[in-house]
């Protein structure tokens, strides 16, 4: 008998144990489901949330908190988060179809918004001096801001992923340039200059919103308004998802020749998707300037395309509800860490869920939390014994937790030059950690996870903007080690 | 015989991946309620034909003529439109989707899928009925074949365009998947098989081509090459 035969006695157990199981029969088959062991604690949440409650249902209890919350709330603040999400929802929903279900890489997406709200605003301002009635400005932008979107998507047909990213991330910042040097143009005509946009200084006083003589004056109005379009949105995108468009956008995401191959006119679905994408888009952002009356281009660049693209990834893309919930926190999260006292405990949270995502077992965590506890006593000792000067503890403590660090973790004086130093360390040690074997792996986590609670203390703790983009960072990775499909995507199969 | 009427003609085609020759003076029939097989080795060009054929590649000089229509510029969804479907090699399912979104997505071209051409096809594929939520990456070789087929029968097609239909599948799934090859052409569904397995082709087919580096060497009736001494010796193993 060679050695990789099995022998026969187990060969033949093993069909009669396999026939026992039924395995490959159909009844096995439709057990699939509950053959998977059910995943335990936070890590099974999502999968019990979407198992135990109907969608209908998850929508309904959605709208109802949101009319509560319209018709309850008179907080200017919480009312403008609100709208803010509303506006983050459009978003992220038209980003969900270009990229979610066609698989667009569009990173000029946020352009469209730009436009649209650049439209209302010279069309509604006394930038150029028009007063046009809402109606046909909104008319104007979801027509001009879809015909955009036909044209930008005559590259798409030639192009795949990153080509196609690159491409549509020039059209972006076509966008942000145009803008900038349109506030000083000479005609041959003409001997003086024309502003058009006025540049970085941005568009004032642009008029509200005014429907049948109704102005749209309160904030609360906006709410409304969006959550309306929100829910009609909603069943629209979830509808032709059903539909064989939908479908046909899948496919194309998934296998684009194999798409064409059963009949799928593969450019013109493209272009539907860009199309669409980009009129959601461009309706949202006019809303936005009729609502903040005052645009600035600013608004319209890479930052706020990172956090739509952070929403829909996070939330699962492909999935409606996903994006809404990408939304909600990609809205509420600027808000949390615009107090550096909570910005301080979410960092907190973020990287202890970071090490519990990546440590994988209960040992491993303590191991972690433990060695990060020793290593900045270490640390503390070492740099004291070389008596390098310290910040006044008052200098950097802004919150209940820094000031509980501040026992144990040493603050240089030259926080710059320590900042960047840890900076440039902890960055080559990820990239050694995602190449190194486990045992280093292990060696290296608390390691890592010291220097980012230092880098943080002693840089980044006063700088929001910047630790939005981290954390934003930080928990997109908690995800791809934890559920690598979004918070609600579906789990992806490949044909292997 | 009674008289043929032709339903796919590919006349002195030549395609060409850049600069490497691939397909040399290729002339190709099927007639209508025809199973024609397409044999060769390796790397001979039989799935480039068929990609041919249905214009996923286009040939620098030849003319393809389907359904009396002269087809050779137009784009590979009006092919499908007029009528050709395809089983391509390695079946190319969509992976994340469902057993029954895969099935619906070979009606596309006709709108949304008729409920009696779904019923059609688990009248063939009994098993894919009970399967049709499933996730069609999650699905054995031999199910995944049932769906690519069901898929391609979908559209209604006049010519069902099969790569290697067998490649993958166990001994008895070969003997199933010819047996319900042969079942589709009973029903007169015209089909262009391309296969390895040269014996199991020639057995349902009605008439044969070989293939070698490009060019059609061999051509006939399938009982006269399975009787063919030289094809036998290359390609029939005997
Ligand atoms: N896209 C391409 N670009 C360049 N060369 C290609 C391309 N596709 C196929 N070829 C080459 O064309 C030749 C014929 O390929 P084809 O796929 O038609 O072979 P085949 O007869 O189907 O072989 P097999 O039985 O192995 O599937 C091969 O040499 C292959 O390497
Ligand atoms: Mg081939």
């Amino acid at each position: 008998m060679s050695e990789n035969q099995v022998p026969e006695e187990l060969q033949e157990s093993a069909v009669t144990e396999a026939a026992k199981l039924g395995i490959g029969t159909d009844e096995w088959v439709a057990q699939h489901e509950e053959r998977i062991a059910r995943k335990k604690g936070i890590k099974g949440l999502p999968q019990l949330i979407n198992e135990s409650i109907p969608a209908w249902a998850r929508w309904g209890v959605l709208l109802l908190i949101s009319c509560a919350f319209g018709a309850f709330v008179d907080n200017q603040y919480l009312l403008r988060i609100g709208v803010n999400l509303g506006l983050f929802v459009m978003l992220s929903y038209g980003l969900n179809i270009v990229m979610g279900y066609a698989g667009l890489l569009d990173l000029g997406y946020v352009a469209f918004y730009g436009i649209g709200a650049y439209g209302y605003a010279l069309m509604s301002s006394e930038q150029i001096g028009h007063h046009w009635s809402t109606w046909l400005t909104v008319l104007i932008i979801i027509i001009g801001t879809a015909l955009l979107g036909y044209i930008v998507s005559l590259p798409s047909r030639r192009l795949f992923g990153d080509y196609l990213a690159i491409v549509t991330l020039f059209f972006g910042q076509v966008f942000v340039q145009l803008v900038l040097a349109s506030d000083n143009i000479t005609f041959p005509w003409a001997d003086d200059y024309v502003d058009i946009t006025a540049g970085a200084n941005g568009i004032p006083g642009i008029d509200p919103f005014s429907f049948f003589g109704h102005k749209f004056l309160n904030i609360r109005d906006y709410y409304w308004l969006l959550l309306v379009l929100v829910a009609l949105l909603t069943i629209a995108v979830s509808r032709v998802n059903r539909t064989r468009i939908g479908r046909a956008w899948r496919t194309i995401r998934e296998d684009a020749l194999a798409a064409e191959s059963m009949g799928v006119m593969v450019n013109r679905l493209k272009t539907m998707a860009f199309v669409t994408g980009a009129a959601i888009a461009g309706l949202a952002g006019a809303i936005f300037a009729a609502m903040q009356t005052a645009v600035f281009v600013s608004g319209f660049d890479m930052p706020l395309m990172t956090m739509i693209y952070a929403a829909v990834i996070l939330g699962g893309s492909g999935s409606l509800a996903g994006a809404v919930m990408g939304a909600i926190v990609m809205s509420v999260l600027p808000e949390v860490l615009r107090v550096t006292n909570y910005s301080e405990i979410l960092f907190l949270a973020v990287l202890i869920l970071t090490l519990a995502a990546v440590g994988k077992s209960v040992k491993r965590f303590i191991f972690n939390i433990v060695g990060i506890a020793i290593i900045g006593f270490i640390v503390k000792i070492l740099l004291g014994a070389a008596s390098i000067k310290t910040t006044p503890t008052k200098e950097w403590v802004v919150g209940p937790v820094s000031r509980a660090l501040s026992h144990w973790m040493y603050v240089p004086l030259d926080r710059v030059l320590w900042g960047n130093s840890a900076f440039v360390i902890l960055i080559v040690l990820i990239a050694y950690f995602t190449t190194t074997t486990p045992r280093i792996k292990a060696i290296l986590l608390p390691i890592i996870g010291y220097l980012g609670i230092f880098l943080w203390e002693v840089r980044l703790i006063t700088d929001v903007n910047t630790t939005r983009q981290l954390l934003i960072g930080a928990m997109l990775v908690v995800l791809m080690i934890t559920r690598p499909q979004g918070f609600l995507g579906k789990a992806r199969v490949e044909v292997l | 015989m009674s008289e043929k009427k032709p339903l796919l003609e590919i006349s002195n085609i030549d395609t060409y991946y850049g600069a490497i020759h691939i397909l040399q003076q290729v002339n190709l029939r099927v007639d209508e309620g025809e199973l024609v097989c397409l044999l060769g080795g390796n790397a001979c060009g039989k799935s480039t034909t068929l990609k041919t054929v249905l214009g996923m590649v286009k040939p620098k000089v030849g003319k393809i003529i389907f359904a009396g229509q002269d087809v050779t510029h137009q784009n590979t969804p009006a092919r499908v439109k007029l009528g050709m479907a395809v089983v391509p090699e390695n079946r190319r399912l969509f992976a994340p989707m469902t057993v029954l979104e895969n099935l619906k997505i070979g009606a596309y071209v006709r709108g949304e899928a008729a409920e009696e051409d779904l019923e059609r096809v688990y009248d063939l594929f009994p098993k894919l009925k009970e399967r049709s939520s499933q996730l069609a990456g999650t699905l054995s070789g031999g199910e995944q074949q049932m769906v690519a087929v069901g898929r391609a029968l979908m559209s209604h097609p006049r010519l069902i365009l099969m790569d290697e239909p067998s490649m993958g599948l166990a001994p008895k799934l070969v003997e199933q998947s010819f047996e319900m090859i042969a079942n589709l052409h009973s029903q007169g569904v015209s089909m262009l098989i391309v296969e390895q397995n040269a014996n199991m082709a020639l057995s349902v087919a009605d008439r044969g081509y070989v293939l070698q580096t490009g060019r059609i060497v061999l051509e006939g009736e399938a009982k006269e090459l399975a009787g063919h001494e030289e094809l036998r010796r290359a390609y029939l193993g005997r």
